[in-house]
């Protein structure tokens, strides 16, 4: 246990320091959002009624930002052999990596939710409604990104590829994620339905990721 | 305990690199592994590290610890020092001891044996080569582990580094360590020369 703990410490501390990938993601959502209201126009009930997909739309792409580096910075400095190598089975190695990953890149998308959420016209239900969603379906677009990080490690400059591979998984997340948000603030179907599938869509993707992004470590080391 | 290898085949990227290789090492003893640039010293390293898999042969160990895989009986000290710039030395090494696990020795301690003390509170962005090679030596001595896979080890070592590593590694022979180093320069100790790739 100690393993996996020191393994999330270090990742969240490298994320945190000068350099790391924390607060571009948070950078990135932001500007994404801000620039919404300029494009779409001073429509306020437009802008409430779009502001969780947008909401959504910035912390998917945001949290994929920097996922490509998830093993890749690991394998350029030699750390991944010794994951690889040690007495840790890898499967729960990986699953510490995107763990810490979520803490450091996916937990404070949802801490700037409702300060974005003003800017898209959203009351205070809504931002509550989108960041409970955020919250619930963000593992998800964690851990099934961690399967094309991994593979992006076998093929070399492989960052491209990764968002070809992972946006396609992470389409139901975003269908769910959004249908949720919006359940809650104008209904008619009630929140837990999408809400429920949500959770499903992160629990399911939290075992297989770590299984199929060990599998494809194992698999490309040459 | 004895690790040998019997008709090992190593093929990489659909060339044959080596084939019907066979070494052998028991405790206590260290091979330096030669041979020219691209004979596949560092493919043999890492398909004893199991890093790579064996095109043919086979890799045995016999009185390890609890039937652990040779893997996780070894360290590994390859091209790359494994080292995050931005993280302190002193970070550095508890974060790899932590990890590996086992029976661990205080970070100050391998700190002070590889004479990086006074760098321990400095990122390893500010390292030399020098400097991030011992801190990649400081993590053998962090963690016990009896089966040293060393490559280049005394790559970017100044004179009294080396001397100081040959040091450590009587050490750990003595307390019936096993050492393969692939080397292209007299690693300072006594060891057996397995050639690799005809005469270079």
């Amino acid at each position: 246990m100690s393993a996996l703990g020191s393994i999330i410490r270090r990742d969240v501390r490298i994320a945190l320091r000068v350099g790391g990938g924390a607060l571009i993601g948070v950078l990135f959502f932001l500007t994404v959002v801000v620039l919404m209201p300029f494009a779409v126009g001073p429509d306020l009930k437009l802008l409430a009624r779009i502001g969780p997909a947008v909401l959504w739309l910035g912390a998917l792409l945001a949290s994929l930002l920097t996922l490509d580096r998830l093993f890749m910075a690991d394998a350029e400095d030699g750390s991944l052999d010794l994951i690889v190598m040690s007495r840790t089975p890898l499967e729960l190695a990986c699953a510490a990596k995107a763990l810490a990953h979520w803490l450091a890149a996916g937990l404070p998308l949802i801490v700037a939710t409702p300060v974005l959420g003003l800017l898209l016209n959203l009351d205070g239900t809504a931002s509550l409604a989108v960041m409970l969603t955020l919250l619930a379906g963000t593992p998800a677009l964690t851990f099934t990104g961690m399967i094309g990080a991994a593979l992006a490690v076998t093929l070399h400059r492989g960052g491209l590829l990764m968002a070809v591979l992972v946006l396609p998984l992470s389409i139901p997340v975003l269908i769910f994620g959004v249908a949720a948000s919006q359940a809650a603030i104008s209904g008619p179907v009630p929140f837990g339905t999408p809400f429920s599938i949500l959770c499903a869509l992160s629990l399911a993707s939290m075992v297989i990721g770590p299984f199929a992004a060990a599998a494809s470590l194992r698999h490309g080391q040459d | 305990m004895r690790l040998s290898g019997r008709g090992l085949k190593c093929v990489r990227g659909g060339r044959e690199v080596f084939a019907g290789l066979d070494f052998e090492a028991a405790s206590g003893e260290a091979v330096a592994v030669v041979g020219h640039n691209g004979a596949g010293k560092t493919s043999l390293l890492r398909l004893v590290a199991g890093l790579l898999t064996l095109a043919g042969g086979s890799i045995e160990l016999s009185g390890g610890e609890d039937d652990l895989p040779v893997a996780e009986q070894a360290h590994y000290l390859g091209h790359r020092d494994a080292l995050k710039p931005s993280l302190s030395v002193a970070e550095n090494l508890s974060f790899w001891r932590d990890f590996l696990g086992g029976e661990a020795t205080d970070p100050a301690i391998s700190l002070e044996a590889v004479g990086l003390s006074h760098t321990a509170h400095l990122p390893a962005a500010y390292l030399s080569a020098g400097q991030r090679r011992r801190l990649s030596i400081a993590r053998l001595l962090a963690v016990r582990r009896p089966i040293w896979l060393l490559d280049e080890p005394t790559s970017a070592l100044d004179a009294a580094g080396q001397q100081m590593f040959a040091g450590l590694m009587t050490d750990h022979l003595d307390r019936d360590g096993l050492i393969i180093a692939a080397t292209h320069t007299p690693l300072g100790i006594a060891a057996r020369e397995l050639q690799i790739g005809g005469g270079a």
